[in-house]
């Protein structure tokens, strides 16, 4: 059985969809700390500079998703599902004029998992 | 006393080139209050033909602006100050409105500091000099500071007018144009404001964009008519910002996230007197603004041994505080700003538990009666666990208190450096040595001692790590927003003789 770190919602696919069609190619980018943090930023591919101290968690409906690496250090053992909220807000991520922001739900990996993944 | 919800127009325009202006496309977006989740007014959805206009309005009147005197600049700064003053109240409401702050912060925090960082800049460029040194006898290195010309600046939502009143003082004191775009959570108090001073300033001096960050707050971060950009507000945005600024190898300053530690070493509790009382409540600080601040003070650090009598009292101090209509002056804890903080909050506080913490007091939302039951409400809450826990490490920017034990100093300091963070810290002690040393080891631009949740002018505010960079607040901002014109004078009348 493969092991994933990271999941999304119906709803949340409903609205990347709608994304990929206006943007084209787009990444997920897991944000820091402030006002609009701790949450998932969707920009269109190439427009964030990524290189090796951002983490590939996996992709969700062929889109990246990423992590700076000191924070994932604090964020492993966890798993992520991406889901969309009524809401706004002021970073710059693409789904924002929607009236809606992506959130993550958290639960902690199952010992199976986390051997699997943090091997 | 209870206040209510203010009126407003049905909506509002963005202000170019000193009028308020319809945004070119013809779209706006509803701004809603969270304190009963119903519409407050239309703002515009500000595209970037819009920030094109605004950039266009400031460049066009930065020249004679940068040559204005610092005698004109301090009195319209001024002039700002007692319009702001002269309305106090109308601010504080329609700041509590927008955001779901409660009006007892409002009238006697938001407001007041916002009008003092007006006073503050008007004051600083009347005292402050350049620089002259005679390097011979006949050689004379003057230093004169220019502005930058057009600066653009992206403020939060969480303490609306007071970030704008950081922001916009120092760089038009600097003699620089603006463009500003608030949060578009919180458009209200910036409209207000240059409602109020609308002709103080000369035409395209200041200019404020209302609309959503991918379609607005871009294309103004990353405009090449703009020489400088001052954001507040979350790590990856700020990256980007500065990805953008790169292009135009334009200067930025950055003030980011935080999770910040409140240190409390046991001499606190060597006697039940005023300064015990006042530490308490600063521990208990955690739920101002509904935690919504970059230096919320999240991270609780205890020492052992007066660990279980000092929580006592910490959560029963918690449990006292009122949460309740925003708009009435006993409220202590109002509504969080937006129904997306409102789930990330309680996600957060779901994983908190899922990792073992244990939750003293509050811990899922708060329900209120009436036309309050839709607004977005958050109990404070105490999680009781480990520095390693993601509640610990990520910025919540909610009344969420991750609280842990640490045996001495040495374990302390590792603790409160155990973050990615350096943005605010506390420290409270009677030991001398303890007031002194304890802050030079914790690395963070703002430790307060013996107190929290100061934020005067005249005393530098600004990061370390990945809080950010740039000392807002304070006499040194104006440098963020200057360069340094050198003229070096030759009084020698021989030539050099190589030629």
């Amino acid at each position: 059985m493969e092991f994933k770190r990271i999941a999304i919602t119906e709803k949340a696919i409903k609205v990347l969809n709608k994304l990929k069609e206006k943007y084209g190619e787009l990444i997920f980018h897991q944000s820091g700390g402030c006002c609009d943090g701790s949450a998932p930023m969707v920009f269109e591919e190439g427009d964030m500079y990524l290189d090796d101290s951002d983490i590939l968690l996996g992709q969700l409906e062929g889109v990246n998703y990423y992590m700076n690496q000191d924070q994932f250090e604090y964020w492993k053992h966890t798993h992520l599902t991406v889901d969309i909220t009524e809401g706004r807000g002021s970073s710059f991520s693409l789904e924002i004029p929607l009236g809606v922001r992506f959130i993550i739900h958290s639960r902690l990996l199952t010992d199976e998992e986390n051997v699997e993944l943090n091997k | 006393m209870a206040y209510s919800k203010p009126k407003f127009k049905d909506k509002y325009g963005n202000f170019i080139n000193g009028k308020f202006v319809a945004p070119v496309g013809g779209q706006y977006f509803d701004n809603t209050s969270p304190i009963d989740n119903t519409l407050i007014a239309k703002y515009p959805r500000s595209q970037k033909e819009d920030v094109d206009n605004a950039v266009a309005a400031a460049n066009a009147a930065k020249d004679a602006w940068g040559n204005t005197s610092v005698t004109e600049r301090a009195a319209m700064l001024n002039k700002v100050a007692d319009l702001i003053e002269a309305n106090l109240e109308e601010f504080a409401l329609v700041e509590t409105c927008d955001n779901g702050k409660p009006i007892r912060e409002t009238l006697n925090a938001d407001i007041p500091l916002a009008i003092d960082h007006w006073r503050y800049f008007a004051a600083v460029i009347r005292a402050e000099e350049g620089s002259a040194t005679e390097l011979d006898a006949n050689t004379l290195s003057m230093n004169i500071k220019e502005p930058l010309g057009v600066i653009a600046q992206i403020i939060p939502w969480n303490f609306p007018l007071l970030m704008l009143s950081w922001k916009m003082p120092p760089a038009l004191a600097a003699g620089n144009c603006v463009v500003l775009k608030p949060a578009e959570q919180t458009p209200s108090t910036a409209t207000l404001l240059l409602e109020k001073i609308a002709d103080v300033f000369p035409p395209g001096v200041i200019n404020i964009i209302h609309g959503f960050g991918p379609e607005a707050g871009k294309p103004l971060a990353s405009h090449s008519g703009v020489d400088k950009v001052a954001f507040t507000g979350e790590t990856t945005t700020g990256q980007l910002i500065m990805q953008y600024a790169s292009k135009n190898l334009n200067p930025v300053t950055m003030e980011l996230g935080g999770k910040s530690p409140n240190i409390f070493f046991n001499s606190v509790m060597d006697e039940d007197d005023a300064f015990l009382d006042k530490a308490i409540e600063g521990a208990v600080l955690f739920a101002f603004n509904q935690g919504e601040v970059c230096t919320c003070p999240s991270r609780l650090l205890v020492q052992e041994d007066i660990y279980d009598a000092f929580m006592e009292r910490v959560v029963a101090r918690t449990k006292a505080a009122i949460q309740a209509n925003p708009y009435d002056v006993n409220t202590m804890v109002g509504a969080q700003a937006s129904n997306d903080q409102y789930e990330k909050i309680l996600s957060y506080i779901k994983i908190g538990k899922e990792e073992g913490a244990k939750v003293l007091t509050g811990g899922e939302a708060c329900k209120l009666e009436g036309e309050l039951a839709n607004g977005f409400y958050i109990q404070p809450t105490i999680l009781e666990g480990h520095n390693k826990m993601r509640v610990f490490q990520e910025e919540i920017f909610g009344p969420v208190l991750s609280v842990t034990k640490f045996k001495d100093e040495a374990e302390a300091i590792a603790i409160a450096n155990d973050t990615l963070y350096g943005l605010g810290a506390g420290v409270w002690t009677r030991d001398a040595h303890q007031l002194y040393q304890i802050p030079r080891a914790i690395k963070a631009g703002r430790v307060w001692v013996n107190c929290y949740h100061a934020y005067p002018a005249h005393a530098p505010f600004g990061g370390y790590k990945k809080s950010g960079f740039g000392r807002e607040n304070h006499l040194m901002m104006m440098n963020h927003y200057r360069q340094t014109k050198n003229m070096l004078i030759s009084y020698d009348k021989n030539k050099l003789g190589f030629f």
